[in-house]
């Protein structure tokens, strides 16, 4: 337990700190966003329709941006030979890994959400609306994106095929996020029948993440 | 003859090279039988001659979704058993459950636009073979981006078998989103039940496709083990002139 901590400690540390680049997604996810009123024209009423789906798209964009740090820094020098070998489980380990990415990649964009919402003509339900569902949601972008990043790491240059890999995974968590941030501010549908299917989503990609993720590093890293 | 014997590839291509010729009259002559019959059966009332594309769709579409199966079942050989020739029937699949994945949007485009007026509709079903379409074409990539093929069968398998967990979630979701944004469909799938005149053409080319993807599967099985045996020659060979 102790180990899985210390793991996650040193990993948002590394993550946040110079070189670290988890803050890059962020500044992405800003940059997508502001790029959109520039696609659609700054009409505010079509981007307030627009919004959430700007902000899931740009969030899912963002995610992906930076999932390539989860294992590729780690492989570089070589300490993801000594996670591997070590005796705590492989699963357990990339479960931390992926929390401690969450943490450092996912949470800021979360935090994020408020300000560009603002830029977006959002009032305060909808992007209350947004950030909740992107709580709910950005677990299981992480935890289904950590698969493709060990299937990369373990390719060497796989960088452009992750995008390919993780993006047709992750159209349920999109659509689900979407509808359930389009359910609390328009919608006829109740709120909790999305975001409660976004949940157990979340919750799924929790369990088969780290599995599929140790399988392909333990198959992959010989 | 087991499972494990077929681990020896002389063994699989002395047995292959017995059992393709029938495979492949076989496949020809049901297909002729099917496509006979698929021109004889009656025009719909309502779609006219353009019902036909039927016969070539649906099996299409069936198959799409079969290969996969196929891929997942080899890759738990790939994973779990080892087996040597799991891994070889897993890449060869994998261009040939695109190509039918392919075929099935195509002549879907195509009964579309005389039907609904339009070659593409955001319709569920369509939506999730198109991005059954994109996974197949991701698993090709990821094939060819490695070089040793033992390491990118095992990667291959993982994501393969994450595939077979997720097209399940990603097909209700489709539809989930679908239904939420048009109540009101009106797309007919030639209704629910088929008259016996459609559906015995419709059965024949389905096992007459089948049996056209065992083929292919086979020959292409052939065909990668054959490659695989000449880049180790290759290989020794320029290790030898480099020693």
């Amino acid at each position: 337990m102790t180990a899985l901590a210390a793991l996650i400690r040193r990993d948002i540390r590394i993550a946040l700190r110079v070189g670290g680049g988890a803050l890059i997604g962020v500044l992405f996810f800003l940059t997508v966003v502001v790029l959109m009123p520039f696609a659609v024209g700054p009409d505010l009423a079509l981007l307030t329709r627009l919004g959430p789906a700007i902000l899931w798209l740009g969030a899912l964009l963002a995610s992906l941006l930076t999932l390539d740090r989860l294992f590729m820094a780690d492989h570089e020098d070589g300490s993801l030979d000594l996670i591997v070998m070590s005796r705590t489980p492989l699963e357990l380990t990339c479960a931390a890994k992926a929390l401690a990415h969450w943490l450092a990649a996912g949470v800021p964009l979360i935090l994020a959400t408020p300000v560009l919402g603002l830029l977006l003509n959002l009032d305060a339900t909808a992007t209350a609306a947004v950030a909740l569902t992107l709580l709910a949601g950005t677990p299981a972008l992480t935890f289904t994106g950590m698969i493709g990043a060990a299937l990369a790491v373990t390719l060497h240059r796989g960088g452009l095929l992750l995008a390919v890999l993780v993006l047709p995974l992750s159209i349920p968590v999109l659509i689900f996020g979407v509808a359930a941030s389009q359910a609390a501010i328009s919608g006829p549908l109740a709120f909790g029948t999305p975001f409660s299917i976004l949940c157990a989503l979340s919750l799924v990609s929790l369990v088969i993440g780290p599995f599929a993720a140790a399988a392909s590093l333990r198959h992959g890293l010989d | 003859m087991t499972l494990i014997d077929l681990a020896n590839p002389t063994r699989f291509l002395n047995l292959t090279s017995r059992v393709l010729p029938w495979l492949a009259a076989a496949t020809a002559i049901l297909l002729l039988i099917g496509l006979y019959q698929a021109a004889m059966a009656p025009d719909d009332y309502q779609q006219g001659a353009t019902v036909k594309i039927m016969f070539v769709h649906v099996p299409n579409a069936w198959l799409a979704m079969f290969v996969w199966g196929v891929m997942s079942v080899a890759a738990l050989g790939t994973l779990v058993w080892r087996h040597p020739l799991a891994d070889v029937a897993a890449k060869a699949a994998a261009p040939i459950g695109a190509a039918f994945t392919f075929l099935a949007l195509v002549t879907g485009s195509l009964w579309g636009r005389p039907m609904w007026g339009t070659y593409w509709e955001w319709d569920a079903r369509l939506t999730s073979v198109l991005i059954l379409f994109l996974m197949y074409l991701g698993l090709i990539a990821l094939w060819r981006a490695v070089e040793d093929p033992s390491r990118a069968a095992r990667a291959a398998a993982v994501l393969t078998l994450v595939g077979a967990l997720n097209l399940p979630i990603i097909k209700f979701s489709v539809d989930w989103w679908n239904t939420l944004h048009q109540p009101a469909s009106v797309l007919r799938m030639g209704g629910s039940s088929l008259d016996r005149s459609f559906l015995i053409p419709l059965l024949v080319m389905a096992v007459a496709f089948s049996l056209l993807f065992v083929t292919l599967h086979l020959a292409a099985m052939r065909n990668e083990i054959l490659r695989r045996r000449v880049r180790s020659l290759q290989m020794m060979q320029a290790s030898r002139r480099s020693a």
